[in-house]
């Protein structure tokens, strides 16, 4: 099997990136923002799996997107919890509505 | 080549992530782009992190993502679509973030690197997964991390149950 040419991977977590970063600023419901940071993680993964294959001793790369994928677990639990109490709270998600009543 | 059938799947899904307007449409998109990436990651050999995607990504957030999805998404019993705001500043900074790092990546010819050369044929060896590896890795030189990953999994499922629960008297 011939190799993956290492460009092309960069440039897939490069576009990857971008679209997440245009989803967390041009979407106001908090769910789709989440989905945005979920795909610039997967960016980040992608690159440190590409590289772990260069890795003589191996695994590195690897090692480390699985503790990427498992903060990104607690990230969006911890989150979406959030989302739910501000949900209950303001009865809406949506980012531009969201805000502190004056005391 | 199937790396570019994923790679351009993974690319479109993930425009539609940001292109519908439906937020259900755009959860089940995230499941196709999540789905070819753990296709990738086995094109990567990287057998044990495609396998970690595949249950952690697809089995446990996309489902949480979906359950938000369910639960906030209804104002007054109208269903919300996820409209766009600051397109043009958006698509304007995520092309300049494309163009900048495309450019960087093109730039810096990587493959010519002399470090990322010696492994370059035959990366797995004699054995056939890495599964084995990552495993002894875990319990020696990773065992820190790892310890501390347990408490903070911890951490995260008490505090979202914690903040995620009713509170009667609040």
């Amino acid at each position: 099997m011939e190799q993956i040419p290492l460009e092309h991977i960069l440039l897939l977590s490069a576009v990857l990136f971008s679209i997440g970063v245009l989803a967390v600023i041009s979407k106001r419901h908090a769910v789709v923002v989440l989905m945005g940071i979920e795909l610039i993680f997967n960016a980040a993964n992608l690159n440190l799996v590409a590289f772990s294959r260069h890795d003589p001793t191996l695994l590195q790369g690897q090692m480390f997107s699985l503790f990427v994928i498992l903060v990104a677990a607690a990230e969006a639990a911890v989150a979406l919890a959030i989302v739910l109490r501000v949900y209950q709270y303001f009865k809406t998600a949506n980012l531009n509505q969201i805000v502190t009543p004056e005391k | 080549m199937l790396f570019y059938l994923f790679a351009i799947l993974a690319i479109l899904s993930a425009a539609y992530v940001v292109l519908t307007r439906n937020l259900l449409y755009a959860g089940f998109s995230l499941l196709i782009t999540l789905l070819s990436i753990a296709g990738i990651y086995v094109l990567l050999f990287a057998d044990f992190v495609a396998v970690t995607q595949l249950m952690v990504y697809v089995g446990g957030v996309l489902v949480l993502i979906l359950f938000g999805i369910m639960l906030s998404s209804r104002v007054h019993n109208k269903s919300v679509l996820s409209e766009s705001v600051n397109k043009v500043w958006g698509t304007l900074v995520a092309g300049l973030i494309l163009v900048g790092l495309s450019y960087a990546i093109l730039k810096a010819n990587v493959a010519s690197l002399p470090w990322l050369q010696p492994s370059e044929v035959d990366v797995l060896g004699n054995q056939k997964s890495t599964v084995q590896s990552i495993g002894i890795k875990l319990m020696t030189d990773f065992v820190v991390p790892f310890e501390l990953a347990s408490l903070l999994l911890l951490i995260a499922l008490m505090g979202a149950a914690y903040v995620a629960t009713e509170k009667q008297n609040a």
